[in-house]
């Protein structure tokens, strides 16, 4: 169990470094896709496997697939490497750096303070995930739900087509 | 303990030999079947039946020039091909094969399914943006498409049977069947989860990626020599997965009567849908790319939506009666 996590956690702070330092934002996403199945496997050792697959079904199978498709109808890739290149100057990495620096010293802080982990794991089966979902938390449920219907209805109203009339006489008393 | 850990490398060995000796016999089934329906022979020379066409096939991808186009991104190029088959090999872990033979008994089983045919997409995807051409890139974008659509009610056509059984533990799913066949009562689930498959595994009516009329070979345009063999392989495997999925989800699994054993039985069912997906590469014609997601989204998906609230609803109506 350690090593198996020490070994999926270090994959996924290696790839999460690659994403941010990739010129090629091709990349870049693949190796994003990477630290999410790490996640995912960290899910898993933890008992969570229901977390585990929906991590790989969302994340890393639906969400990055749509992504990697925009950047494919962009052209983006190794044609706009270069543009990155000049964005990513050295100066830019202060910022993130300083605050980095902040999170790793709270971690370390809480680590020296209670050198306790999570022994005792519970598995949490598909069954509990969803009778906590629909039971104390079905508020934010159905706050998502309107979310996503309300994107749905602005892609629909977006992407909507007028019907085209081919036919001379139609066109004109159309419109 | 020992003899326990010693039989289950046998079955991960038994399987992955078995899988991989079908998906080749699978070439010269499907060459000989469309042969067949198309009043002609089909390659029936070399060995017995022409079965020795599959050894000369696979001996010619060895030794064709394996070529990677200068233009091309390398190393997800050289990837891209092993992603197909690795995912597919590793959602068979989750299939059970007969009472005792299976190689993950996981609770989640039916969603790393999911999840690994949702990570097959990547080969299509890489395969044709890092060819660098814009054949393949279209075929990756029709590919990523598709699948990312049908994938969705796949998964919720599904959650029928899984709403029957109560488990996302294949085995568990089996066994639930034992007085009544999924197929019963969750016929439209497996009519929709059928054309999901073959969307996902994209085979003759749904090959729109590749779509050698109008694309060239779509994604693997430029590939060659084993690489592409990985592709075909892939497919080939995808085929047989969606297959036993197919029966071990709405058709009862290893159960059959008694005269034979489980695996027998499973692997017979089996080869009855390899060849319905064999039969419909060689009746059917290609849709469009629009009538595709059309269909898929306006009439597959509600369709899904629907056979999900009437089983859980009947589900109820019994539970309260």
């Amino acid at each position: 169990m350690g090593v198996a996590f020490y070994i999926a956690g270090a994959i996924a702070v290696l790839s999460t470094l690659m994403v941010i330092t990739r010129y090629n934002i091709m990349h870049a996403l693949l190796y994003l896709v990477v630290s999410f199945l790490s996640v995912a496997v960290i899910f898993y050792l933890y008992g969570a496997p229901f977390m585990a697959a929906l991590e790989v079904i969302v994340y890393a199978g639906a969400i990055m697939v749509l992504i990697i498709f925009f950047v494919m109808m962009l052209n983006l890739g190794p044609q706009t490497a270069g543009d990155e290149q000049l964005w990513l100057k050295p100066r830019i990495w202060i910022g993130p750096t300083i605050l980095c620096l902040v999170l790793l010293a709270e971690l370390g802080y809480l680590i020296v303070q209670q050198s306790s982990p999570a022994d005792d794991i519970v598995l949490v089966d598909p069954k509990a995930v969803g009778k906590s979902l629909f039971g104390p938390y079905i508020l934010a449920v159905e706050l998502a739900g309107m979310l996503l219907m309300a994107g749905i209805v602005g892609a629909y109203h977006l992407g909507r087509q007028r019907k085209k009339i081919t036919h001379r006489f139609l066109e004109r008393t159309s419109s | 303990m020992q003899t326990a850990a010693v039989n289950y490398w046998w079955v991960i060995g038994g399987v992955l030999f078995t899988l991989l000796n079908t998906a080749a016999g699978l070439i010269w089934l499907e060459r000989r079947m469309l042969a067949l329906w198309q009043d002609r022979y089909g390659p029936n020379r070399a060995g017995p039946f022409g079965l020795f066409i599959v050894l000369a096939d696979t001996i010619k991808l060895f030794f064709k020039e394996d070529w990677i186009p200068p233009f091309a991104d390398k190393v997800v190029f050289v990837f891209a091909p092993a992603i197909v088959v690795a995912s597919v090999l590793m959602s068979f872990a989750v299939i059970p094969f007969g009472p005792n033979i299976l190689v993950a008994d996981w609770n989640i089983g039916l969603l790393f399914f999911l999840a690994m045919s949702s990570i097959g997409v990547y080969s299509i995807v890489l395969g044709g943006w890092a060819s660098n051409n814009k054949y393949a890139l279209l075929g990756a974008m029709r590919g990523a498409s598709q699948m990312i659509s049908y994938e969705v009610f796949m998964g919720l056509a599904l959650m029928g049977v899984v709403l029957l059984s109560g488990s996302f533990n294949i085995r568990e799913i089996v066994e639930a069947q034992k007085s009544m066949w999924n197929i019963v009562p969750q016929f439209l689930g497996f009519v929709i989860f059928l054309i999901a498959g073959v969307a996902e595994t994209h085979r003759l009516p749904f090959d729109i990626p590749e779509a050698e009329s109008e694309l060239v070979a779509g994604f693997h345009a430029e590939y060659s020599g084993m690489k592409f063999g990985m592709f075909f392989i892939g497919e080939y495997l995808g085929v047989t997965l969606v297959s036993s999925m197919i029966v071990a989800l709405y058709f009862g699994g290893w159960m059959g009567p008694a005269f034979l054993p489980g695996v027998v039985w499973f692997i017979l069912k089996t080869f009855v849908f390899i060849s319905l997906f064999i039969l419909m590469r060689a009746s059917m014609p290609r849709p469009r790319y629009d009538q595709l997601m059309e269909y898929g989204w306006k009439v597959l998906f509600p369709l899904s939506l629907l056979n999900l609230l009437v089983t859980a609803a009947i589900i109820l109506i019994m539970k309260e009666a």
